[in-house]
């Protein structure tokens, strides 16, 4: 790829970069988020077309409009999010929209994805419905149908955010496979250990410019994290001792059914104390966003108590009231919720308006009171240093990191005694990650029960005081954040209890 | 598989955020190159010269104290309309019911006028008519917010079903009141006692209405944008899981905003039977209820724009009007104008918004 360039409307997405990939190997792309990793690889997979520049394959100019186009070289990407149908069978998406000479023959089509899958290791029925596949399962399918293709140049864009270690590991088996099959493969990823486990050759962008490359074999992770941010920084997370833990949230046998009946949370019971982070670990969907707005009351429950416990050790139960209720109880009570733009922010009010949320109530005046969430606005952009043209800007305009700042800064601003938190630094860039967890810190040492639901196993373990792990909606157990084995909670993850597992 | 290497020739991006100035003038780049469309198709077709008929045009607007008069008149009651309707869309619930709500409104005060007209006396039953139709417009606009709050039924459907129930509902009483039998016509209501009539200014209440509905256009520009109620319904229009989470009752909020909305569209009903026609018919909306809702959309949900919207498709209406009975032309001809003239001014927030690259062989680019 030669001085590719993409624009969209003032951003530069991607900025003359070059880029080679070589037969047989693994190359991992590397950079933060809105690098232009993604950018890069869609115009490769004919997403877009480059609004400059050339791509070259095998030493051939070459116009990739469409995807189709892109299989017919020989380039296929599995994506983020997967598209799947599904209540179709996995051979039945496999073959989606595949023009094929003579009649539709299932058969012959489940046959050659049994055959792919023996040669490279994969684990699947090609006769199993989707909706019944685990997320690990479903990126099988994806890969599978881009093998069905013939790709012999595979695109992947983080396929590691959605998967357990144990799950990684297999992945990382199969890629190693294909590339002894003399296949390409390129790992769109942010997360450093994976780069060295698995690639070859590693290149990195920032601010969709091409900064190097390196053997991965030379180099090493606090180098690769200088080139991605473009300085150097230190890659430790504080972890303060917690501050006269008391119990805050009690829980009890705690059970939420989703609105179809499908049940979410299985008698669950823990504690949240104060001054401590509890981390929350599982894979995603286990329950862990129906717990946390089961808490906020915005999830109706089935069965099961949730008690607020004050300074003076009184009790308030919290199950049946909504958010209004929980405020009026005198319980300061913040969530950050998952969805920011679609639950804790509106993306199209400016930044006034959106501190405004929480507050607007206030007085009696039927008039909404705009000076008090402008100066709470300059404050929080003042003190995050949350980087936007104004305070009248629309906030889904600014980047992830300082969406996240203006939520979280929003929600500590009320004094909370507790704080949930839903993947909090997901999409975020390295720094706006570490403003995230000193803020969380912060908020521990004045006292505040941190409930922090995080994905990204080594950052729960350096950060929490403790983790409780969710499997299928059960608490598969809590360990103690200091000691804890990741393997074990990987385990934890995918079988109540982490027992015996032999896969 | 093709393997053309040839690059797309046209290419389209999503513009930055273009200056005021510059939106405007491609606005009114917009308007003249309707009117030379306009000019053209009116010469290839009739053979007239374009001017006269656009001068007949404007004549036929603005031409005469009286027809000025009309024309803002008519403006209010658009314009009433889509004020009417905006809260509603704000909160991004499509309310299609404005022609069923603006008839009931209609019907109770015709349904006062009638029954009460020789017992109350005159400005009492003016404010009864009034209350009236408020509350009917409003119970109109209330049932499908019901139960899109509770069941969550879809409100486009059931607002658009609704205008047939209120259609059919007066069908059946203009019968009961028709004046002679057997016309199928209520014919004018109270016309020796003008009671439960707008007092006249002039020759008439034109400007009475006018002054209603600047007054609602006021109104509702502070409701919207400064009270806690109109930041309530932009938070509900924008994400009602951002609306529960900050403990804004969704449900609460949907049925108050439609109450409000087709109270509006009940009072311009009342507007219509008490101030302007003095009488009921089933086409008394006069697809202003539709008509309303471009107007909000034009205007992008803004009250000030809306006066303008409004103002340009009243302006429209009576200056093509003009055009078929002075120059003898089908009523059609004036319809293919104003569609011109709409497709460009419509057509133009495509170039503000996006950007239409041309590419050249080199592969450079050009705006």
């Amino acid at each position: 790829m030669r001085d590719i360039t993409k624009v969209f409307g003032t951003v530069k997405a991607n900025n003359k970069v070059n880029l080679d990939i070589y037969r047989g190997e693994i190359l991992s792309l590397l950079g933060e988020n809105g690098s232009g990793k993604t950018t890069l690889m869609n115009m490769l997979s004919g997403i877009y077309y480059p609004d400059g520049g050339e791509v070259y394959i095998n030493g051939e100019l070459a116009a990739i409009h469409s995807p189709k186009e892109a299989f017919g070289y020989g380039i296929g990407m599995i994506h983020q999010h997967f598209k799947l149908v599904d209540v179709f069978t996995a051979t039945e998406n496999i073959i989606l929209g595949l023009k094929e000479e003579g009649k539709l023959d299932l058969k012959k089509a489940a046959e050659k994805i049994r055959q792919i899958c023996d040669t490279y290791g994969f684990d699947i029925d090609p006769d199993q419905k989707i909706y019944n596949m685990s997320v690990s399962q479903k990126q099988t399918v994806e890969i599978v149908k881009v093998l069905y293709r013939g790709a012999d140049i595979l695109i992947l864009d983080e396929p590691t955010a959605v998967l357990t270690p144990q799950e990684t590991e297999k992945l990382f088996a199969v890629l190693r496979n294909m590339k002894a099959a003399g296949k390409t493969v390129v790992i769109i990823t942010h997360k450093l250990h994976e780069v060295m486990a698995i690639s070859d050759r590693v290149a990195v962008l920032r601010k969709g410019e091409f900064v190097g490359e390196m053997i991965t074999a030379e180099t090493n992770e606090q180098e690769m994290t200088n080139m991605m941010v473009g300085r150097v920084v230190s890659l430790n997370i504080d972890r303060p001792e917690p501050v006269d833990p008391k119990p805050r949230i009690k829980i009890e046998n705690l059970t939420v059914k989703s609105q179809d009946g499908i049940l979410k949370l299985d008698d669950v019971s823990f504690t949240a104390n104060s001054g401590e982070i509890l981390g929350i670990a599982g894979i995603s969907g286990c329950g862990q966003k129906e717990l946390l707005e089961a808490i906020a009351g915005l999830q109706p429950v089935e069965n099961g108590t949730i008690k607020y416990i004050d300074n003076d050790g009184e009790a308030d139960e919290l199950i049946g009231k909504d958010p209004l209720q929980i405020a009026a109880m005198g319980v300061a009570l913040s969530f950050v919720p998952e969805d920011r733009l679609g639950m804790g922010l509106v993306g199209n009010m400016d930044l006034t308006d959106n501190m405004m949320l929480r507050s607007f109530r206030k007085g009696k005046s039927v008039f909404t009171d705009r000076k008090t969430p402008k100066a709470l606005a300059e404050r929080v952009v003042d003190e995050l240093e949350v980087s936007t043209s104004s305070l009248s800007t629309p906030v889904r305009k600014l980047s992830g990191g300082n969406v996240q700042k203006v939520l979280v800064g929003r929600e500590i601003a009320s004094a909370p005694t507790v704080l949930l938190s839903a993947y909090a630094v997901r999409g975020l860039d390295i720094n706006s990650s570490y403003t995230i967890y000193d803020l969380l810190n912060q908020q521990k040492k004045k006292g505040v029960a941190v409930v922090y639901v995080g994905e990204d196993l080594d950052v729960l373990m350096e950060l929490s005081d403790r983790i409780l792990v969710l499997c299928g909606g059960k608490v598969s157990g809590i360990v103690d954040g200091r000691t804890a084995d990741k393997n074990q909670i990987g385990l934890m993850m995918t079988k109540l209890g982490g027992g015996a597992d032999n896969e | 598989m093709s393997k053309v290497n040839k690059e797309p020739l046209l290419h389209i991006t999503k513009r930055k955020e273009l200056p005021m100035k510059q939106t405007w003038m491609i606005r009114i780049g917009a308007i003249i190159a309707a009117l030379i469309v306009c000019a053209i198709v009116t010469m290839l077709l009739t053979g007239l010269d374009p001017f006269s008929v656009f001068g007949t045009m404007i004549y036929g607007a603005l031409g005469t104290e009286r027809k000025a008069i009309i024309l803002f008149k008519e403006l209010a009651m658009l314009l009433s309309v889509a004020l009417a309707l905006t809260p509603a869309f704000k909160m991004k619930f499509w309310n299609l019911g404005g022609e069923g709500q603006i008839l009931m409104g209609a019907w109770a005060t015709a349904l006062c006028m009638i029954y009460m007209g020789d017992k109350i006396p005159g400005f009492l039953l003016i404010i009864i008519c009034l209350v009236a139709a408020i509350i009917c417009g409003a119970i109109w606009a209330m049932i499908p917010a019901f139960f899109k709050a509770k069941w969550n039924t879809n409100e486009t459907l059931f607002t658009l079903m609704m205008n047939y129930v209120a259609i059919q509902l007066v069908a059946y009483f203009i019968i009961l009141w028709e004046v002679p039998k057997g016309s199928g016509k209520v014919g004018i209501i109270n016309q020796t006692t003008q009671a439960g009539w707008l007092p006249y200014i002039g020759t008439n209440s034109y400007i009475l209405v006018i002054i209603f509905v600047a007054i609602i256009t006021a109104g509702m520009y502070i409701y919207l944008k400064y009270s806690k109620h109109g930041y309530e319904i932009s938070v509900v229009g924008e994400s009602q899981r951002t609306a529960s989470y900050v403990g804004i009752k969704v449900d609460k909020v949907i049925i108050r905003t439609l109450l409000l909305s087709g109270a509006i569209c009940g009072f311009t009903g009342w507007m219509m039977v008490s101030g302007v026609d003095h009488t009921i018919t089933t086409t008394l909306a006069g697809g202003r209820g539709f008509l309303g809702i471009m107007v909000s959309w034009l205007a992008q949900f803004n009250v000030i724009a809306m006066v303008f919207a409004s103002l340009l498709i009243v302006f429209l209406g009576q200056g093509a009007g003009e055009i078929s009975t002075n120059f003898g032309l089908n009523e059609s001809f004036a319809d293919i104008i104003t569609g011109i003239i709409l497709f460009f001014i419509i057509g133009c927030e495509f170039f503000i918004n996006y950007k239409v690259h041309v590419r050249k062989k080199s592969g450079k680019e050009e705006a």
